[in-house]
C-alpha cells in the first residue's frame, strides 16, 4: 500500500508549509489527486488516520478533489476528458488513441487551513 | 513590500475565538507530494551522467530478473550493465544478476511495495557507476505502487508475461501509460497457455500508443535482438544528447 508513503510525504510538506506561515496547527489539508494517479481514496484516508498522530495535523481533516483524466489528440489539436477508468484515451472526434495526458496523474498539496 | 510573496494568498476568516487566537487561515501551497522524491531523483540523474538508466516494472514473476540476466550476458561484449534490484524480502535476484556477470546491488524494501529515489541513491553508493554504460533498476514486483516515484531513470519499461491476461494494460493504466517500452515476456509458452496475442497488443496500443513493444522469451532468447538494439540505440542517443549540451 503506497498510500502510506504518499501520506508521509504529504505530512512533511504540510508541516513545513504551515511552519513557514508561523502556524501552530493544521486544521485541514486539501489535496488534488488525478483519476489515474493510482491512489485509492479509502487507503489514503486510512493511512492518514494512522499517520497524523503526533504531527501538526493530528486533528486535521483531509479533503480530496479528484481530477478527471484529460488527454490531447495531436491529430485534431484538441483536448478531451477520458470516458473510462482504464486509461484508454480515444479521441472522440477521430478515434486515435492518445499517449499524451494533460491531467490525471496529479498528487498535489493544494492548500492548507492553519491556525 | 508585502510580507508574503504573491504566490501565497492568505485569507483570514475568524472562527469566533474569544481572543482571536483560533483564526483559521488558508494557505495556498500548490506543490506536488512528490517534491522531495523528485529532488532526489534529479540528483540521481546528475550522478548517473551519460549512463542509460532504465526503471523496469511488472507483476511479481513476469520475468524481470530473467530478462536482465540474459540482457547482461548478451550485451557483455559491447556494454557494461549494472543492476539495482528491489525486492520485498530476499537478495536472490542480485545473486542471479551477479552470476550472469554484472555488478548488482539489492535493495530489500521490507514492507514497502515500491522503490523511491532515496533508496536508489543509497544503493548506488555501492555500485561503481563510473565503470558502467547502462544501469537497470528492477523495481519491486507490483503494477500500482511504483508508478508515482521517479527514480532518476531515463526510460520506464513495463513488462507483462503471456500468463497474465491480455487486458493487463487496461487494469493498470498509469504504469503502462508512462512506459517508453512494453515487453511481452514468455512468448515460448504463449501457445500452451492460450495467449491471445492480438488482444494483448490491442490493449497495449490503446493505453500506451507511443510505447515501443517487444515480444520476447527471456528463457529461449527469442526476440532479444530487437530489445538489445533498442537499448544500444537509446544509449547512443543519450551520450550524443549530453555531449551536445556540454559543447554548446
Ligand atoms: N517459460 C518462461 N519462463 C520464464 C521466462 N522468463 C522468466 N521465466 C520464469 O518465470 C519465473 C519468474 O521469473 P523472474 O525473472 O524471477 O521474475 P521477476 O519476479 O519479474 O523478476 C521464473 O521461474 C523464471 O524462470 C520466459 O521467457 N519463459
Ligand atoms: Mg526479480
Ligand atoms: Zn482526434
Amino acid at each position: 500500500m503506497h498510500e502510506f508513503s504518499i501520506v508521509m510525504s504529504m505530512l512533511d510538506l504540510a508541516e513545513a508549509s504551515a511552519r513557514e506561515e508561523g502556524a501552530s496547527r493544521i486544521e485541514a489539508i486539501h489535496l488534488e489527486i488525478g483519476a489515474l494517479a493510482g491512489v485509492v481514496p479509502e487507503a489514503l484516508e486510512f493511512a492518514f488516520q494512522g499517520a497524523r498522530e503526533g504531527t501538526m495535523a493530528s486533528a486535521a481533516r483531509l479533503e480530496v478533489d479528484y481530477l478527471p483524466a484529460v488527454a490531447r489528440c495531436n491529430t485534431c489539436d484538441a483536448s478531451f476528458e477520458l470516458d473510462n477508468r482504464w486509461g484508454v484515451a480515444l479521441c472522440p472526434t477521430c478515434g486515435t488513441p492518445s499517449a499524451q495526458l494533460l491531467q490525471g496523474k496529479e498528487m498535489q498539496l493544494a492548500r492548507l487551513e492553519v491556525a | 513590500m508585502a510580507t508574503h510573496d504573491s504566490t501565497r494568498d492568505i485569507n483570514l476568516h475568524s472562527h469566533g475565538g474569544v481572543d482571536g487566537s483560533t483564526d483559521v487561515r488558508t494557505v495556498q501551497v500548490q506543490k506536488s507530494l512528490m517534491t522531495h522524491n523528485d529532488g532526489v531523483a534529479a540528483e540521481n540523474r546528475m550522478r548517473f551522467g551519460s549512463r542509460l538508466v532504465l526503471n523496469i516494472v511488472s507483476s511479481p514473476g513476469s520475468g524481470k530478473t530473467a530478462l536482465m540476466e540474459r540482457t547482461v550476458r548478451e550485451l557483455a561484449n559491447d556494454l557494461q550493465v549494472g543492476v539495482v534490484v528491489g525486492d520485498l524480502e530476499t537478495d536472490n535476484d542480485a545473486v542471479r544478476i551477479h552470476d550472469a556477470g554484472a555488478p548488482s546491488v539489492q535493495i530489500v524494501t521490507g514492507a514497502v511495495c515500491h522503490l523511491e529515489a532515496e533508496m536508489v541513491a543509497r544503493a548506488v553508493d555501492n555500485l561503481d557507476v563510473e565503470g558502467l554504460d547502462v544501469v537497470v533498476i528492477e523495481n519491486v514486483g507490483n503494477l500500482v505502487c511504483p508508478a508515482a516515484w521517479d527514480l532518476g531513470e531515463d526510460l520506464r519499461v513495463t513488462m507483462l508475461s503471456v500468463t497474465e491476461g491480455e487486458d493487463k494494460p487496461l487494469k493498470y493504466p498509469r504504469i503502462f501509460k508512462d512506459a517508453h517500452a512494453v515487453i511481452v515476456n514468455k512468448i515460448d509458452i504463449a501457445e500452451v497457455v492460450g495467449f491471445d496475442r492480438a488482444k494483448a497488443l490491442d490493449s497495449i496500443a490503446k493505453v500506451a500508443p507511443a510505447a515501443t513493444v517487444f515480444e520476447v522469451s527471456a528463457k529461449t532468447g527469442e526476440g532479444m535482438a530487437d530489445w538489445l538494439d533498442w537499448l544500444r540505440a537509446r544509449r547512443v542517443e543519450k551520450v550524443e544528447r549530453l555531449s551536445k549540451v556540454t559543447v554548446g
